[in-house]
């Protein structure tokens, strides 16, 4: 089947930056690709070339078997964008806004109002429909903002971290949401900074840094390549380098030092029974240990496996600015 | 980008037509949606044609041309006029800019509409804008005695060359908008052209009381030229300075509000593609 998607060797410099530094993936139709990356690794710099906003200095951007780099109007006809920042007007009703989108698709003022009605009620929105958006939470206005991105039936919808910022219960809804999208035929293209969203969604998965797509699968793919949970500890620093050797030894896998946190992690291919190995041995050493956890691979984890580096950002500092600037590596 | 655009046939005349529609309704609707935006735009220049009038009023009154009928209002209002076109102008950089910096324009490039709609409905709702505040100073100036001196034709075409003249200074405006990009820095930076500019003309006092350097150039920028042109159309001929025909100002100043729109409306429009990449 011929991609509905495809980027080829992409290549986007803001200045110093090389945001895009020869980006190639495509996917076929009908699926869920997620695009993961941490802070400044482009996920939103490629989305705006393939959605026509921005001109690649080189490569090939293709979207529903249109060049959208030199024909991007009609790109445009086959594509929705739900930006990373809910671009929604306060003063008009949620309704309006996507009524307004709809028009903007070149519906007819009926069909508008009609499909504008079905996206609301399936986004949950249509008791606040006819409510002026400044009255809408966070959550909402990132709701409607995706209504009025699907309200023109888009082939292809990109969406621009669709659940940063948004609490726990309203992304389980926005989840369902984007897989009834893709189950009624529609193809997603999401970034992400969150490994289980990736995970949860999407068919294949491309872990994006630096402008450079570094690995690409399944989620099946990526985690049996980090194996499946991490073991997670502190330890006094005069017996953390007896500790760390300890822990180095369970499976032959090297331990990781965090100095920011001043946490210890290492793989755990057996769980806990790792986990338990672990605490005897430790135990049995005399070195003391506290807040001992098992935890699931992060997007860190699939760096450090895809690299040997850990990511540049903070995970956790996701969505607390959008295209902020690097920080400094964090040491290992 | 755009050649593609046109070419394609989704993007005829009257596609353009719709998508301006859209977003001309889209940009009113805020002013009747947040009704305090055009209270304040209303309120300032009633309270400039108040104060002016009666603060100054007397002091001026005996200086200006006979052809006023003796009132310093009759002279001021088609003065003040032009000056709330001017400043009603800097609405459309304010709009623009605060569209940018919701990502609002973002999303509008990403939709299959016409590329020139989103300035053309931004410049045409200011137009309507513009033109309901011009019609209310009209009419609060009529309540205080401000009378024409020519006929109720000459009153409305007057009007109309004012709001022409605000048409094109929308388009200078967003070009300014569109070269700060965010709404704090379009706030200071579309009152910095405009002030001089409004000061420094015929809208308040007659050119010939300023300084020769200054009357030099007051004398022939484009707000003297419409404001007389106003006053010609208004007032009558006796109104204009020495020499000066009617017809003559206001085709100088419609001439004026071409050459703006042929200057400004392609540059803002490069401008807006660049905008946001
Ligand atoms: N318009 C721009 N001007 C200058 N630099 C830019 C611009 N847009 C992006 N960059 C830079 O390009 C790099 C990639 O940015 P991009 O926004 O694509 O990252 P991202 O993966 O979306 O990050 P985030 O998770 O923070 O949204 C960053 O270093 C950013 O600072
Ligand atoms: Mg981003």
């Amino acid at each position: 089947m011929n991609p509905i998607v495809r980027a080829v060797d992409v290549v986007k410099t803001f200045g110093e930056v090389k945001a895009l530094d020869g980006v190639t993936l495509e996917f076929e139709p009908g699926i869920i690709y997620g695009l993961l990356g941490p802070n400044g690794a482009g996920k939103t710099t490629l989305i705006r070339v393939l959605t026509t906003l921005l001109k690649p200095d080189s490569g090939e951007a293709w979207v529903a078997g249109v060049d959208a780099v030199h024909h991007a109007a009609e790109a445009r006809t086959h594509l929705g964008l739900a930006g990373q920042f809910a671009a929604v007007d306060d003063y008009q009703t949620g309704r309006e806004n996507v009524v307004m989108v709809a028009r903007l698709y070149d519906l007819g003022a009926r069909e508008a109002a009609r499909r504008a009605d079905e996206v609301l009620e399936a986004i949950h929105l249509t008791d606040a429909a006819d409510r002026p958006v400044r009255t809408y939470s966070g959550g909402m206005r990132r709701r409607l903002d995706l209504a009025a991105s699907m309200v023109g039936r888009p082939e292809v919808l990109f969406l621009d971290e669709p659940t940063t910022g948004i609490d726990p219960r309203s992304r389980i809804d926005i989840w369902d949401l984007i897989r009834d999208l893709v189950a009624g035929g529609t193809t997603i293209l999401l970034t992400t900074q969150y490994l289980d969203e990736a995970d949860q969604l999407a068919a294949r998965i491309g872990v994006i840094d630096q402008g450079r797509l570094i690995g690409e699968g399944t989620p099946e793919e990526l985690k049996d390549r980090l194996g499946g949970a991490f073991l997670e500890m502190a330890i006094d620093e005069a017996d953390r380098p007896r500790g760390m050797e300890i822990l180095g030894a369970l499976e032959g896998e090297e331990p990781v030092f965090e100095p920011a946190t001043k946490r210890i992690s290492v793989p755990a291919q057996r769980g806990s029974g790792t986990l338990v190995q672990a605490v005897r041995r430790l135990d049995e050493a005399g070195v003391t240990f506290e807040d001992v956890t098992l935890r699931k691979p992060t997007l860190d984890d699939v760096f450090l496996s895809l690299t040997g580096r850990a990511a540049e950002e903070e995970t956790a500092a996701a969505g607390a600015d959008g295209g902020g600037r690097r920080r400094g590596r964090r040491s290992r | 980008m755009t050649t593609t655009g046109r070419s394609s046939s989704r993007v005829g005349l009257a596609h353009a037509a719709k998508d301006t529609w859209v977003i001309t309704r889209r940009n009113l609707l805020r002013n009747v949606r947040l009704p305090q935006l055009l209270i304040f735009a209303t309120v300032q220049p009633v309270m400039f044609l108040l104060l002016f009038n009666y603060v100054f009023g007397g002091a001026i009154g005996t200086s200006i041309p006979a052809a006023a009928g003796g009132k310093y209002l009759n002279w001021l209002v088609p003065g003040l006029l032009i000056q709330v076109a001017a400043f009603g102008a800097g609405q459309t950089a304010l709009g623009l800019t605060e569209d940018l910096s919701k990502g609002v324009i973002e999303r509008f490039r990403s939709l299959p509409m016409a590329r020139s709609a989103v300035l053309a409905g931004r410049t045409l709702s200011d137009l309507v804008r513009n033109g309901f505040v011009i019609t209310l100073m009209m009419a609060v100036g009529y309540l205080i005695g401000f009378r024409w001196q020519t006929s109720f034709v000459g009153l409305v075409a007057g009007m109309l060359v004012a709001m022409v003249f605000a048409y094109a200074l929308s388009w200078v405006m967003a070009a300014i908008g569109l070269a700060v990009k965010n709404p704090e820095a379009a706030q200071s930076a579309v009152f910095l052209p405009v002030f001089p500019m409004v000061f420094a003309s015929s809208v308040f006092v007659p050119v010939e009381t300023m300084p020769s350097w200054l009357a030099a150039f007051a004398e022939n920028q484009p707000i003297t030229v419409t404001v007389n042109a106003l006053r010609g159309l208004m007032l009558g001929g006796d109104a204009l300075p020495p020499g000066d025909s009617v017809a003559g100002t206001v085709l100088l100043s419609l001439a004026w509000s071409a050459g703006i729109l042929a200057v400004f409306a392609p540059l803002a429009v490069r401008m807006y593609r660049r905008a946001v990449s």
